[in-house]
């Protein structure tokens, strides 16, 4: 069993919520306990850091206090989350005026902070703790000839964490090889979708959304396989009939975030699987795999 | 320093968490070259950290420029001073949030309307901040996002209320006590 | 006789002066034992400076002097030439470092003058224990060792050899001619590369004085300026140089092909090959990586077609043991791989090239004879040529490869002479065109219709946006002198890759005892004024392994380098310093423990006498034998027990 401190950040709780369901759905089967951080607060994400830098490093440092606590390591699914933890988590580590600044202000509300979290992203821990291999020896509905366009967004591999390319991430397709499926070439696969602005700027993010629908679609791929980011997927789940109306094309591409589809794979029905929460539905896509042969060593998915 | 004592503009960007290095841009341009939504830029990247080099405050946080970063941060991965051009933008928003300009987007509202929610609720209560940032700005677009909205709602993905945090309290103490600093 | 020490504390302008109090240090001087005149001076080194010391020495009868200013490495020859010329051993001397050491790295100026007080008070103590010693000659030898055969290796070996002495020159390629040979056009003359190089290397070729050593590396060296002992390992060709004519029938009949490394695998070359025609020696070798007979036994097709019965396949390796005076490395560089750089898409895209790969496209000798063609086969239309790839770049390489802007620039003029109507773009952040004609010739490319964008691109894409970008590379840069984001679409792009130093550099640096920069560059003596010679006396260095550099500016260094070897040789004698090691015989007991301990294989075992010996020209005075030997047979000569445990006492008194 892997223990984990987990922060699902504001958006899993409403627009991310059945890439939420996913992750706490395969939790338990793939010998995982995602333990969610008690009382958590927003970590800002990026309007904060252009409101007030300062404050934005401080809410951010009450969610690494938190963590700190339960001596685990922080792992969170939001890519916006993710970027914003680990750049203050720098910051703090440190040693200059800014970390005593927000250490001091921590200890006026009762916190402390020493710098010791490791921030991760549900992917990487998918990715590295528990392996492909793993992945594929849990498969009870293979989805061969399934081809997918691997959407790994911008801020789970910039600016650089050091490990999945920062250009030409394939993490997530590996993981989509080891399900069976098939991975197509998609050049902007760790391209922004545009959603931080979407609700100021809907014209802006409409484009860069179209601009990925457009690749994945010229690539072949019949769906897109989004990492756990909330709004990664929304912008290609739930923006996508707002593509088709502005540039009037006829995309159908279903998001499928890479937790759901690991889901699904081990065997878990849609509602388990957070899929029936999905706008552009994937159930007509996905059906011919529900009755996909099962594996002789697993035993039979449960009934629809 | 400037000849009152007061920190110049450069100074004052300089000062702000991760933006040190704006002096040693090369202004090479792969920022600009870059950035996802650029053509949208009145000034693109490599020309706003010019223009904050030239002392061109008003100018630059006057326009629309800084605020359509998306934050892609393709800027940062490729710059070869190793710059961080998309800090550098994010303390430049702050600044003018920070000082009252009024750059002609909606974005300032937004994030000003999401941190109200964070204050407020200690989260983002997605579907209060939206409403409220559509009431502020233009309540007509917010019929553009029905289809979506009713999406969201029947999907379960828009709770009405939002939870109860307790840490919201402490959390406020935290916000209470910093604010943008540097040298002003 | 009596020791009296003379000290002189030295304020060198402000360097020293600003941070330590040198009147106050002068003053301390004059209070400890055997001290008797303390002085201080703006610039001891100067020769005012010096005449200070030789004065004392003669009418005060100084006879043990301290100088306390910048690093023994900048000016303890100088002092102990002063030293010497007022009749006193140099050896009498003794220097305090209270500028590198002290004024340089400290910041408060009572505690550098602290410190000074205590470093001058070491220096003291110890001169008081100096005894005098004699600096050995050693001879030096008359031959050379070369280590590289490009331009640089090539033009000091001429020089070398032109002045009557004995050149080994070694390239571990088949043949000499390095990058140069595989560029078309050499900038700004625009003169033919391989035109002007060949004539150099058929008379490397023919020097009776020259010894070409071709396919070898050297294995291992040691020794001392002067007396170098070098093994090299001379792999076997299997082909015998004394029969083959050259014909080239073999490389003809040869059925295997490989990747041709000098046409950047645009071309393949058999697996018995010349690596070009012109080489030199003009004589192949056999590549038993993928040599049939090699790997199964079989074919032998070369060696049925040979008219001289030149093929040897048993040919073994050879090691040659060699005598040198002294060594020039001139390894040369290698090109940095852009594939890293993900966003250019090289390796990933069709039609983006390296500049070397074009270089070869370009050469009428090279794989396409000289057409610039796209992977189709067809000519492009538009060529994008992008400047500091991999260069300017903390990711990568933080400084500028020097020479990128004008191949570029090169690039553009030969573009336009070979593609008819082509439009050529070149990217930069800046021109550096700095050399001789080099100005003019950035005007001249300008006036032939190149288009120059001010920009580095931040991506090269295949994904259109628009109809006319289908099925083309797209530059997506920012036009900085406009302040707009363009997208360019174009059929080629050309990468500007910078130069590094090559993947053995350092292990080449640790066999001749050199050191490696933070790029991995060799380091030379000093930047500005010695930029030939390395902290190693009797090895040079010259050309792109010392950095980056055109052809007129590696010419000149490899010049310089052969020159600085011909003063030695002609010279024909250098000095040893005296502080070697030697073993009192009477109390060595031969366990010879020091024998095996010593990195310079100085120490022997004399068995008639039961003792070991030190070889005093062998000796560079490292002193782990002094620490070893358990009955403390062994003194170092100006390092005695003595000195250096009075030299501590002076710090911590």
């Amino acid at each position: 069993m892997k223990y984990y401190a987990y922060y699902p950040g504001c958006s899993m709780e409403a627009t991310g919520a059945p890439v939420e369901a996913s992750i706490h759905a395969i939790a338990k089967p793939l010998d995982i306990n995602f333990m969610e951080l008690e009382d958590w607060t927003c970590c800002g994400s990026s309007p904060l850091a252009g409101v007030d830098k300062f404050k934005a490093i401080g809410i951010t440092a009450r969610v690494l206090a938190l963590a700190e606590k339960t001596g685990l390591d922080l792992v969170t699914p939001c890519s916006s989350c993710y970027t914003i933890l680990r750049e203050a988590n720098d910051l703090l580590k440190e040693d200059h005026d800014l970390s005593d600044k927000i250490r001091s202000t921590l200890s006026a509300a009762g916190m402390t902070y020493n710098g010791t979290v490791n921030v991760r992203h549900v992917v990487e821990v998918l990715f590295n703790d528990l392996g492909t291999d793993v992945l594929k020896s849990k498969i009870v509905r293979p989805l061969t000839g399934l081809k997918v366009a691997c959407y790994h967004g911008c801020q789970q591999v910039r600016p650089s964490y050091g490990y999945d390319d920062p250009e030409y991430p394939d993490w997530l397709d590996k993981m989509v090889v080891s399900l069976g499926a098939e991975p197509v070439n998609f050049p902007l696969k760790a391209r922004c979708c545009g959603s931080s602005l979407v609700i100021s700027e809907p014209d802006t993010a409409i484009e860069l959304i179209y601009k990925l629908l457009q690749n994945a679609s010229d690539n072949g791929a019949q769906a897109i396989v989004t990492t756990t980011c909330p709004l990664c997927h929304l912008a290609i789940d739930g923006y996508q009939a707002s593509v088709n109306r502005k540039y009037k094309t006829k995309f159908n591409l279903p998001a499928l975030a890479i937790t759901q589809l690991i889901a699904f794979a081990i065997g878990l029905d849609f509602k388990a699987s957070g899929l029936i929460g999905n706008i552009t539905s994937p159930k007509n896509l996905l059906r011919p795999f529900m009755e996909a042969k099962i594996s002789s060593t697993e035993a039979e998915a449960p009934a629809t | 320093m400037s000849d009152n004592g007061q920190a110049t503009f450069l100074e004052q960007v300089a000062s702000l968490p991760a933006c040190e290095k704006i002096n040693e841009c090369i202004q090479c341009g792969v920022c600009s070259g870059s950035c996802s939504t650029a053509t949208r830029w009145e000034y693109p990247p490599r020309k706003v950290i010019a223009m904050v080099r030239a002392g061109m405050k008003d100018e630059l946080l006057k326009s629309n420029s800084i605020w359509f970063c998306v934050s892609c941060y393709l800027c940062t991965a490729r710059c070869p001073r190793d710059i961080k051009p998309a800090n550098i933008i994010h303390g430049l928003e702050s600044i003018a949030l920070q000082e009252g300009y009024k750059p002609p987007t909606k974005t300032t509202t937004m994030y000003r309307t999401f941190a109200a929610s964070i204050t407020d609720y200690g989260r983002v209560y997605e579907f209060g901040f939206m409403l409220k940032y559509f009431l502020k700005t233009n309540p007509l677009a917010a019929l553009n996002m029905l289809p979506l909205a009713i999406g969201l709602f029947s999907h379960g993905r828009m709770p009405l209320t939002a939870k109860k945090v307790k840490g919201k309290d402490q959390l406020n103490i935290i916000i209470n006590r910093l604010s943008t600093g540097g040298d002003r | 006789m009596e020791p009296k020490i003379g000290v002189y504390i030295c304020h060198c302008g402000s360097n020293i002066a600003a941070t330590v109090d040198v009147e106050k240090v002068a003053e301390y001087a004059r209070s400890l034992p055997s001290v008797v005149v303390s002085r201080d001076y703006k610039f001891m080194c100067s020769d005012p400076g010096q005449d200070l010391i030789k004065k004392d020495i003669k009418e005060m009868g100084v006879n043990r002097v301290v100088v306390a200013s910048c690093s023994p490495q900048m000016h303890e020859p100088t002092f102990r030439r002063a030293v010497q010329e007022a009749g006193l051993n140099p050896y009498f001397f003794e220097m305090a470092n209270i500028r590198e050491q002290c004024s340089w790295v400290t910041e408060s100026r009572k505690e550098a003058t602290e410190k000074a007080k205590a470093l001058v008070s070491a220096a003291v103590r110890r001169v008081y224990f100096h005894e005098p010693l004699e600096n050995k000659e050693v001879p030096v030898h008359p031959d050379t060792l070369i280590v590289g055969g490009g331009i640089a290796g090539i033009q000091a070996a001429l020089e070398i050899a032109n002045a009557g002495h004995k050149v080994y020159l070694v390239e571990k390629e088949p043949s000499i001619g390095g990058h140069m040979m595989q560029l078309d056009k050499t900038f700004p003359t625009l003169d033919c590369s391989a035109c002007i190089l060949t004539p150099k290397m058929s008379m490397v070729g023919a020097h009776p004085m020259i010894e070409l050593l071709t396919f070898s590396e050297i294995d291992y060296v040691s020794g001392y300026v002067g007396n170098f002992r070098v093994k090299i390992h001379k792999k076997a060709r299997s082909v015998d140089a004394t029969k083959c004519n050259g014909c080239g029938t073999c490389m003809t009949k040869c059925p295997i092909k490989v990747d041709s490394e000098f046409d950047e695998k645009l071309s393949k070359r058999k697996a018995i090959y010349t690596p070009f025609a012109q080489a030199v020696p003009n004589v192949p070798v056999i590549d038993r990586k993928h040599c049939t007979y090699f790997l199964k036994g079989k074919c032998r097709a070369c060696e049925k077609f040979c008219e001289r019965n030149a093929i040897d396949f048993q040919q073994e390796d050879e090691i040659l043991d060699i005598e040198v005076g002294n060594v020039i490395i001139t390894t040369g560089y290698k090109l940095f791989d852009p594939s890293v750089i993900k966003e250019y898409g090289y390796g990933r895209l069709d039609n983006v090239l390296t500049s070397l790969e074009f270089e070869r496209m370009v050469n009428s000798a090279g794989p396409t004879g000289g057409q610039i063609l796209l992977k189709n086969g067809k000519e492009p239309e538009s060529i994008a040529i992008i400047h500091c790839v991999g260069s300017r770049d903390e990711k990568y390489h933080e400084y500028c490869s020097r020479i990128c802007c004008m191949y570029g620039m090169k690039f553009a003029h030969l573009l336009l002479e070979h593609v008819h109507g082509a439009k050529v773009y070149e990217f930069y952040i800046d021109i550096r065109s700095f050399g001789k004609g080099y100005e003019e010739f950035y005007n001249r490319v300008q006036r032939e219709g190149t288009i120059f964008f001010r920009g580095r691109p931040g991506e090269i894409t295949d994904v259109a946006q628009t109809p006319e970008e289908k099925g083309k590379l797209i530059i997506q840069f920012e036009d900085t002198l406009i302040g707009k984001q363009r997208r360019l679409p174009v059929d080629m792009v050309i990468l500007c890759s910078g130069i590094e130093p090559q993947s053995d550099a350092q292990e080449i640096a640790h066999k001749f005892n050199i050191s490696c920069g933070k790029e991995n560059f060799f380091t030379e003596r000093h930047p500005k004024l010695d930029p030939v010679a390395t902290m190693t006396d009797g090895i040079f260095i010259a050309g792109c392994c010392q950095g980056p550099k055109d052809i007129p500016d590696t010419v000149a260094q490899a010049s310089a380098a052969a020159a600085r070897v011909l003063a030695l040789i002609n010279n024909g004698k250098v000095e040893i310093e005296a502080d070697t090691a030697v073993i009192d015989e009477s109390k060595c007991s031969g366990c010879r423990v020091c024998n095996l301990l010593c990195p310079y294989n100085a120490i022997s075992y004399i068995e008639k006498d039961k003792v070991s010996r030190i070889n005093e020209a062998l000796c560079k005075g490292c002193g782990t034998c002094v620490a070893a030997c358990p009955s403390g047979a062994i003194t170092h000569r100006h390092f005695t027990d003595v000195q250096v445990l009075a030299e501590l006492e002076g710090i911590l008194v």
